[in-house]
């Protein structure tokens, strides 16, 4: 354990990704000690998997681009759903973060003047996009890793690498003490004290069976918090990543920054057209997201590339009739490519055979990211005192839709506040000694021990790995892009079947040593649990907003839904209820990609007037009820300052009105885009 | 939703029906090595951690019986983890991205030989990491508050410092280096990541720390110049390039050493 002087500060980090490391080296920082739990070393976790690139409204590129922007592009994207104030402080915080990281050494790609170079993503119109090449998450993870392996040096950060998470440890009056985890090679199980825990264990992909997700992001701990009481909010909204390829183990994720540096979405326009690519005359295909979302093109928001790509499959138009669509970049110049792109374009080329520098490739959507998550305030505290959550992991900052590129940021945000928060709480809870006494200890870690000797002892004629496939494939087919109520409904069943069965499993490894099997039965038990609040928090949702979307209810319903979920563990099953979303700085307006951002801003300032204070406390929400479309009716684009005036901005205007009469390839980013 | 995997790579051969795949197997650090052989059903498309899941889920051998199912590492699946190299029909490899179509038959896994054997293809690597402080692989930061940006860099250098920074401890170097043997050499992935701090404006501030990391008994001279590392790195490091550049800098460092006393 790390060493911890009299009435030291111990905290415990649970996940060794960006959002943990980033919270392990602020606390080491401060001069306090850090216990750090991850099921992997550190440098293998899954942030290494995040390609595109990181936000930050630099505004570098003459683009009028600010922090407000930004967090208005977050909130617009996430459909209103989440809590506006800690979006707000993320996005200004946003450029010192990306600035932190060039100091650390992250070799961002460059301009020729030798600043930070940005590119852009989806969601916005502004090259908001800090990058390294096409590897930016294992570029910002390895930062992260150096630094806390510098506190490791100086005794500050103890690791705890290839022990996994099994349970918390509360006291008489349910706060945090500690955690009990498990030795992935002995299978000894562990109580270790901490004055708080911070879980950073990333999401929950595992659950859909194949995702873009790493194979350790099972969401087991997660569900292990909220099977002791904390809170998990919007577990519904899953994000389903327009463009992977698919794969017999995985779905292997492929940037949207392909489409940031001008990559085209498109289907031959005759049915079941066998040629090859090369051989379809631009006239005779379909860009159908360039046609249909003319301001936005092939960077609008996810939840819309991936519904209409999904729909455009569906109605037999995919390539040869087949569940796959072109994502092309062979008008783009190799070299170009390769400097932006290169480390991407390798994972298609190395898995697919194809080199998409020539050939289009063949992409469909995969299940990517939870928006959802455990229950926080604005500090990163669950309703547990003493448990803190960051990351993907926890469920603020992305309402109903995250935006490409926002993922990383909000790793690292999360973990920078999570850390000041949870040292506070340390400072102010009776330590060490508070807890010792009463057995507490020794009793959570007895109760994991049944656990697992059950599990061992266990015998029955049902096989882990295929219930594993079996929830996978359920979740996969009916809770991710298209949700029928009478689907979800049968979904649940089924996981009731599963868990019902999971008590015939027997582990078949007689050979404990290292064993993959009971972890797996854990994760398996765990994942369950957390797949019906998913499936539930959609079945009782009945709108459709940001990534969850209801064939029979298809308008977002901010009178009854503009609402976060909360689910609770019971005996039964979750227990769901609703609260308010804080929306204060922004009035929630309808999301239109057909159209520049600008006017629908413009629009709902026009009926904000007046009624843009925050609400007070207990007070209704402004709901907005004027959420129809109407045709362009202004005389020049308008949008705010960051005291939330009405600004008129020339460049603004010009560049609006350029892009939305030309439709051109340059619109969509194409190769005349400054690439 | 589900989707096929593509079937776009083109095998010049009719398929096999099966997939027959040798495992060097242990049952832990202290019990002997042994092989089994196990046979799963062709698919195409199929990579190494597909045929050992479908082992996995039923550990039966080619003879038919029934055994532990065999344990390895794995996890990002993209070959950016690093996290399940072994040694695949004898060369050390990411199981990930190694495609059966593209391997001889039958298909052999081995688990790394430099580093201790935990279970069947599980290595524990944890000294490549422990080389990485030693190295002090890292820029020293006065603090995480908000400094502003970081020194102006021309896109020349940063290219080539990005080669470097790709690197992800995966052992592929040290695994084929005819000089690593028991830990006795510091190695070519420690080497580079000096040659990655090095050539930061800021890290070379504290060059010297890296340097004395990398002299000494097991230090930079036991390279060889097999060239064997920059031959098997799955990120295509410029490895053997470090080594001279770095190997420079010793000198020149001893030098300004020796002018100091």
């Amino acid at each position: 354990m790390a060493t911890v002087g009299k009435n030291g500060i111990k905290i415990a980090v649970v996940g060794g990704g960006l959002a943990g490391l980033a919270a392990a080296m602020k606390i080491a920082e401060k001069g306090h000690s850090v216990d750090l739990f991850s099921v992997v070393p550190v440098k293998r976790s899954h942030s290494v998997c995040a390609q595109g690139g990181i936000n930050g409204a630099v505004n570098t590129k003459g683009e009028g681009d600010s922090t407000w922007e930004h967090f208005d592009d977050t909130v617009y994207g996430g459909d209103f759903l989440a809590n506006q104030p800690p979006a707000k402080t993320m996005c200004e915080m946003a450029p010192a973060i990306i600035y932190l990281f060039d100091r650390m050494g992250v070799p961002f790609s460059r301009t020729t003047e030798g600043l930070l170079d940005f590119r852009r993503f989806g969601g916005t119109k502004h090259h908001r996009t800090a990058f390294a090449g096409a590897s930016t998450g294992q570029q910002l993870l390895y930062a992260l890793d150096e630094q806390v392996r510098r506190h490791e040096v100086e005794g500050k950060v103890q690791k705890y690498e290839g022990w996994e998470m099994m349970s918390l440890i509360l006291d008489d009056h349910q706060v945090c003490r500690g955690l009990v985890a498990m030795n992935l090679k002995t299978l000894e199980l562990k109580a270790f004290k901490a004055d708080a825990v911070i879980m950073a264990t990333g999401g929950p992909g595992l659950i859909f069976g194949k995702s873009t997700n790493s194979m350790v992001c099972t969401g087991s701990a997660v569900s292990a918090c909220y099977q002791q009481g904390a809170k998990y909010a919007n577990g519904e909204f899953i994000q389903v990543h327009p463009t992977s390829i698919p794969g017999e183990d995985k779905l292997r994720l492929m940037s949207e920054s392909a489409r940031g540096e001008g990559g085209r979405v498109w289907v031959p326009r005759a049915k079941k057209d066998v040629r090859p690519p090369s051989s379809i005359p631009e006239r005779e295909r379909w860009y159908f997201l360039e046609e249909k979302y003319p301001a936005y093109g092939n960077l609008v928001p996810r939840d819309i590339a991936t519904r209409e790509i999904f729909q455009v499959c569906l109605d037999g138009m995919g390539i040869g009739g087949e569940n796959q669509v072109y994502l092309d970049l062979s008008h783009i110049p190799a070299e170009t490519l390769d400097r932006k792109l290169g480390a991407i374009l390798e994972i298609y080329e190395m898995f697919v055979g194809d080199d998409p520098r020539h050939v289009p490739m063949r992409i469909f959507p995969g299940v990517h990211y939870s928006m959802g998550g455990l229950w926080v305030d604005f500090e990163q505290h669950t309703n547990i005192p003493g448990l803190l959550a960051a990351g993907e992991c926890d469920y603020s900052i992305h309402g109903a839709n995250r935006l490409g590129a926002n993922s990383l940021v909000s790793c690292v945000f999360g973990g920078f506040v999570a850390a000041p928060a949870a040292i506070e709480f340390a400072q102010n809870v009776e330590r060490n000694g508070g807890a010792d006494g009463n057995g507490i200890y020794e009793q959570e870690l007895k109760r994991q021990e049944e656990i697992n000797d059950g599990l061992i002892k266990q015998s029955g004629n049902e096989n882990q790995y295929k219930l594993h496939e079996e929830m996978g494939k359920w979740m996969t087919d009916n809770v991710t892009v298209v949700r029928y109520n009478d689907k979800l409904k049968e979904t649940d069943d089924k996981l009731l079947e599963l868990m019902e069965r999971y008590t015939r499993i027997s582990i078949n490894d007689s050979n404990l040593w290292a064993t993959m099997a009971l972890p797996h039965a854990r994760h398996l038990k765990n994942m369950l649990e957390l797949a019906r609040v998913i499936t539930l928090g959609a079945l009782n949702r009945n709108e459709s907003r940001g990534a969850h979307y209801k064939p029979d209810f298809p308008d977002r319903d901010d009178e009854n839904f503009l609402k976060t979920t909360i689910a609770e563990y019971s005996g039964e099953g979750p227990v769901l209820s609703y609260e308010a979303v804080d929306i204060s700085l922004i009035k929630p307006r309808k999301r239109d990609y057909s159209k520049g951002k600008q006017e629908t801003t413009a629009k709902a300032a026009a009926g904000a007037k007046g009624s843009a204070l925050p609400p007070k406390e207990g007070a209704p929400q402004v709901l907005s009820q004027d959420t129809e479309q109407k045709p362009k009716d202004l005389t020049g684009p308008v949008i705010w300052n960051q005291n939330k005036e009405e600004v008129r901005d020339v460049n603004q205007g010009q560049v609006e009105t350029r892009r939305g009469q030309d439709k051109s390839i340059e619109d969509a980013g194409g190769k005349s885009d400054k690439i | 939703m589900s989707a096929q995997p593509h079937a776009t790579t083109k095998p010049n051969r009719t398929p096999p029906a099966t997939v027959e795949i040798r495992i060097r197997r242990r049952e832990n650090t202290d019990a002997p090595q042994y092989w089994e052989t196990f046979e799963i059903a062709y698919r195409p498309n199929l990579n190494i951690i597909s045929c050992l899941m479908e082992i996995q889920k039923n550990p039966v051998t080619k003879e038919g019986k029934q055994t532990t199912p065999p344990v390895w590492n794995m996890n990002c699946l993209e070959q950016v983890c690093g996290i399940c190299t072994m040694v695949i029909n004898g060369k050390v490899r990411q199981s990930c991205s190694a495609l059966v179509d593209q391997l001889e038959q039958p298909i052999t896994l081995e688990p790394m030989s430099k580093f201790p054997n935990v279970r069947d293809l599980i290595v524990d690597r944890s000294q490549m990491f422990d080389h990485l402080k030693r190295v002090h692989a890292w820029i020293e930061i006065d603090g995480t508050h908000d400094l502003g940006p970081g020194p102006k860099m021309a896109q020349e250098d940063v290219a080539e410092r990005y080669a470097y920074s790709r690197c992800m401890t995966c052992g592929c170097c040290l695994e084929a280096c005819p000089q690593y043997e028991g830990d006795n050499y510091i190695g070519p992935q420690a080497i580079a990541q000096v040659r990655l701090f090095n050539m930061h404006p800021t890290g070379k501030m504290t060059r010297d720390e890296r340097l004395e990391g990398i002299t000494g008994d097991d230090g930079i001279t036991n390279c060889g110049n097999a060239q064997n590392c920059v031959r098997v790195c799955p990120m295509s490091i410029p490895l053997t390039k470090a080594i001279y550049e770095e190997n420079r800098e010793t000198i020149v460092h001893g030098l300004f050493g020796w002018l100091k006393r």
